[in-house]
């Protein structure tokens, strides 16, 4: 058991007889016990339902599908019908839904193992884990630094392989900065290739569910199956499944990979851009053309998405009222009162901070200066990357700034915190698919992740491109030591 | 009276739809309580909103009626505020781009016709119920959240209570008509809010406006438009100004009390619903609707005066209500006799039907039914006062008439040889009218023809009688 931890490598081992499923399940179990009390990624084990599961995998003889057997982790924003789905908020803290997410259903009937729900920022809002109303997650390669966030905790049982893969969700960088900083692949899939349904909404217009695996094949396994078609989502997309593990294995020489200048310019961590620098070299030599491009309209992205995100969420968020389920608080006078006490006390800090800057950026009279405004960015935002990728298949760009921060170091400069997204953001905006991959590690030894982006529903091309890069370095293989 | 008054209507009708707005719970009316709910409709965290189909075309019908524009595109918004009976805390709703737009009501009052005019039809869900007097405390009835609802607004065309009412009775049978909704005042799928506001007479200006909210009867709409007419009237001649604000309508005492005025009214912070698509339409759908279109009250009582010469009164009485207007055709169908078929429905059964105090839906027999009956004494197979007997059969039962009649032995008697009979020995019980009526004394024939009825229990065929009485004197 020592050297296995992907997907694929659990699947030989199974199809070769040496191992069963209840082995694999229980090795991740121990693992669990061993470290978690260090990393504290998750929110809720469940050990007993998922050797059932395993148990039962093995009596059925039968391998559904790759994910047959694999123990995996949810975000704890992703309902799961009968289990607690709390957004790691107070006012959730004892919310059972009657129903689960599409993603989790779809991963149940592949037969994939729930092994526990993850812990993250509050209703997805953070990039460090710390906005949990639950606990901290700490990072498995130092734990005295975040996880990032807000799928922290996804990251961070992905990277000290408490579970095989596991779900997050990315509204501006939430699946690919946490994988970044943990060390782990992580994909953002264009908007609408994944169902939203079961998802509790934080920006219904940016949210996206993604995978956050050990390495690309894994990644393009595990979105096989989560992505496609929904009734139940408005916004989902009706298109033809691709298998995509078809596209990893593929010629990369003469793809032609966009380099925009606007994300090699300041603030950004002499190191994280040396090993970039040393990524675009990696792809120069297999044959791949490098081209320079510009994504002007990105210095704005970052202050529309503040804006859009908080906006949505402040009506989002408006339904926790102490009513219907939930927090309630203990006291009131009456409904005005109710609300106001339940609310104050429900949400974090981070959370209400958004909810206020929303419900004032909605406001009449602010609505034109403001939410759109926004929109009318995201609109030019969307235009920067129609054309940057009249030159290009991909773009290639760091996916944080910086590497894993430390514990307490940003909490009280919200603003500078929020810098950390700046090269995930637009993606958001422009609801294309982008990837992190582990391209090296700084001389303290902590990952650095690269991102690369592509066109709508363009996931062949950066897992075509992430797989090349992969199988030309060995990032991806170190494993943290907790 | 030196003062105008301008008012503008905003109505509220439930959609006909077997399903909600966006997702599939039912609609049916008076469910206990929270049962026709699901995660969605109760807005629990994660769930989307899909749009219901039927609300678009049903919506899309109302406007074709009403002579609107309809949207290409538009769209669906958020209207965030904060209440218990509000799952989501928004409804969602269309705010800049409703699904219709611009449109033309004609309605008549009294000796004259004019035109009101529709700024816009635009589809929402409704919110659910809240329960008071439960005795353990403020209940929440969810079942009617996530019902579809089109509000339609008005310019401010009308100028009386009488154009209000005859306008709003306009629009229910329009909805009804093109089955968009049943209409049941009683069950709230038809609600009224009226903004009014009053000026002197020549001014161009508009005054200042008050809203009143949630009248659901023609009455109430037509008491409070007076009531608040009277009260701006008075304020301002006491010198005083109208101030902006929602006042709520008491029905019972007859007067209206201020809820909340402009200032304190809310600021919804309308956007985009970013779980919903725009709804995009393509002509030929809109086309496809109109093609399908039932026939609106005002093309079928233009049919009935040119094809069945009916006079503009009795069409207009014939199609008040749809149910009344295709029983009528459909009996016309039946029958081919127009002219009989409008004296049953306005005689005999329009009047046991308000006895009964039950609408031409509670009938229990069919159009079929009736045609029969007319049919039966058109070939005098009955006589109109046995159809009438029969008639009041058929409202408690729902029999046939055929049936009715063979079971009661109603036949009219038209053979001659039998009734003869009868009729002589009438004459000889009678001799002094025999010979009133020899004298010249034609009213005798009336008391003679009365005691053959009595004898045959009114089935005797009366111009048989006739023609026997004087063969036989």
């Amino acid at each position: 058991m020592e050297r296995i931890s992907t997907i694929h490598e659990i699947n030989d081992l199974i199809n070769k007889k040496e191992i069963t499923y209840k082995e694999v399940t229980n090795a991740y179990i121990h693992r669990i016990e061993s470290v978690e009390e260090k990393v504290q990624s998750l929110l809720k084990f469940m050990p007993e339902e998922a050797l059932k599961k395993a148990e039962e995998a093995d009596e059925s003889g039968n391998t559904l599908s790759p994910l047959n057997g694999i123990p995996y982790g949810l975000k704890d924003n992703i309902c799961t019908e009968g289990y607690e789905t709390t957004c790691a908020s107070k006012i959730l803290y004892n919310f059972v839904p009657p129903y689960s997410a599409a993603v989790a259903e779809n991963l149940n009937a592949s037969g994939a193992i729930l092994l526990g729900k993850t812990n993250m920022d509050e209703f997805a809002m953070g990039s460090s884990n710390e906005n949990s109303s639950v606990k901290k997650t700490f990072n498995p390669w130092d734990i005295s630094r975040v996880p990032g966030g807000s799928s922290g905790g996804s990251a961070a049982s992905v990277a000290a392989e408490e579970v095989v893969f596991s779900l997050g969700s990315d509204t501006g960088g939430s699946i690919r900065q946490p994988a970044s900083f943990c060390g782990v692949v992580g994909l953002k899939p264009t908007y609408g290739l994944v169902s939203r349904y079961g998802l509790i909404a934080f920006a219904s217009s940016l949210d996206q569910i993604g995978p956050i695996t050990k390495d690309v094949t894994d990644c393009a396994i595990v979105l096989n199956t989560i992505a496609g078609h929904d009734k139940r989502d408005s916004t989902s997309v009706s298109m033809e499944k691709k298998d995509y593990t078809t596209f990893l294995n593929r010629e990369i020489k003469g793809m032609k990979i966009g380099i925009a200048r606007e994300y090699f310019a300041e603030g950004l961590n002499s190191q994280v851009e040396s090993l970039l620098k040393e990524a675009i070299k990696t792809y120069r030599d297999m044959g791949a053309e490098i081209v320079e491009t510009s994504l002007p309209y990105s210095k704005y992205a970052l202050s529309a998405y503040y804006i859009i995100s908080s906006a949505e969420a402040s009506s989002n968020l408006a339904r926790y009222d102490g009513i219907r389920y939930g927090y309630r608080t203990e006291e009131f006078d009456n409904l005005l009162d109710l609300y106001k006490k339940t609310r104050s006390e429900g949400f974090g800090e981070e959370v209400k901070r958004r909810i206020m800057l929303g419900t004032y950026a909605l406001s009449s009279g602010y609505y034109d200066a403001y939410y759109k405004k926004a929109l009318q960015v995201r609109t030019l935002i969307k235009e920067d990357f129609d054309n940057a990728f009249k030159s290009c298949d991909v773009l290639l760009s760091p996916t944080c700034p910086t590497t894993a921060f430390k514990i307490g170091e940003k909490s009280a400069n919200p603003l500078e915190m929020y810098l950390s997204d700046i090269y995930t953001v637009p993606v958001n905006i422009a609801g294309i698919p982008a990837i992190s991959v582990p391209c090296g590690f700084d001389r303290e030894g902590l990952p650095v992740g690269m991102q690369l982006t592509g066109r709508a529903f363009g996931e062949n091309d950066i897992l075509k491109a992430a797989y090349a890069f992969e199988q030309a370095t060995d990032f991806h293989k170190k494993r943290a030591v907790i | 009276m030196d003062y105008e008054i301008v008012i503008g209507l905003e109505i509220h009708s439930e959609l006909d739809t077997n399903s909600k707005i966006f997702c599939g719970c039912s609609t049916t009316f008076g469910a206990e309580e929270n049962t026709q709910t699901c995660p969605v409709c109760l807005g629990l965290p994660g769930t989307l909103p899909v749009l219901n189909k039927k609300v678009v075309e049903y919506a899309v019908r109302a406007g074709i009626a009403m002579d609107c524009k309809i949207a290409n595109f538009s769209k669906l918004d958020r209207k965030n505020y904060f209440y218990p009976d509000l799952p989501k805390a928004y409804q969602i709703s269309q705010f800049d781009l409703p699904i219709c737009q611009r449109g033309d009501v004609e309605i008549e009052v009294g000796d004259y016709k004019k035109t009101i005019g529709i700024t816009r039809i635009h589809i929402e869900e409704d919110a659910g119920k809240l329960i008071h007097d439960s005795g353990e405390g403020t209940l929440a009835d969810n079942n009617r959240c996530g019902v579809p609802l089109i509000e339609i607004v008005t310019e401010p065309d009308m100028r009386s209570a009488a154009e209000a009412r005859t306008f709003a009775e306009k629009i229910k049978s329009i909805l009804e008509y093109t089955e968009v909704s049943d209409c049941k005042m009683q069950e709230g799928s038809l609600r009224f809010d009226v903004n009014l506001s009053v000026r002197k007479n020549g001014t161009k200006e508009l005054g200042t406006r008050t809203e009143m909210k949630n009248l659901n009867s023609f009455r109430a709409l037509e008491r409070a438009v007076e009531a608040e007419s009277r009260r701006q009237i008075f304020e301002l001649e006491r010198g005083n100004r109208i101030i902006q604000e929602t006042r709520k309508w008491d029905d019972d005492n007859g007067e209206s009390f201020s809820l909340r005025s402009k200032e304190e009214a809310h600021d919804y912070r309308y956007f985009p619903d970013p779980d919903l698509v725009p709804i995009v339409l393509e002509n030929s759908y809109i086309k496809e609707i109109e093609d399908h279109l039932p026939k609106l009250p005002w093309v079928r009582k233009k049919d009935y005066m040119e094809k069945w010469n009916l006079s503009e009164y009795d069409a207009d009485v014939l199609t008040v209500s749809k149910d009344t207007a295709s029983f009528f055709e459909k009996t016309v169908e039946a029958c081919g006799d127009p002219k009989s078929v409008v004296n049953w429905i306005m005689g005999d059964i329009s009047a046991a039907l308000n006895e009964q105090n039950i609408s031409m839906k509670d009938v229990k027999f069919s159009p079929g039914d009736l045609g029969e009956l007319i049919g039966l004494i058109n070939k005098k197979a009955i006589s109109v006062s046995i159809g009438k007997q029969v008639l009041k059969q058929m409202m408690e039962t729902g029999e046939s008439p055929s049936k009715i009649v063979e079971k009661s032995g109603l036949s009219q008697m038209n053979d001659e040889d039998e009734l003869k009979k009868i009729v002589l020995t009438v004459l000889e019980k009678n001799p002094q009218s025999v010979e009133d009526l020899k004298n010249g004394k034609e009213k005798a024939i009336g008391f003679l023809v009365g005691q053959i009825m009595k004898e045959t229990k009114g089935k005797a065929n009366p111009q048989v009688v006739n023609k026997l009485i004087k063969d036989n004197i």
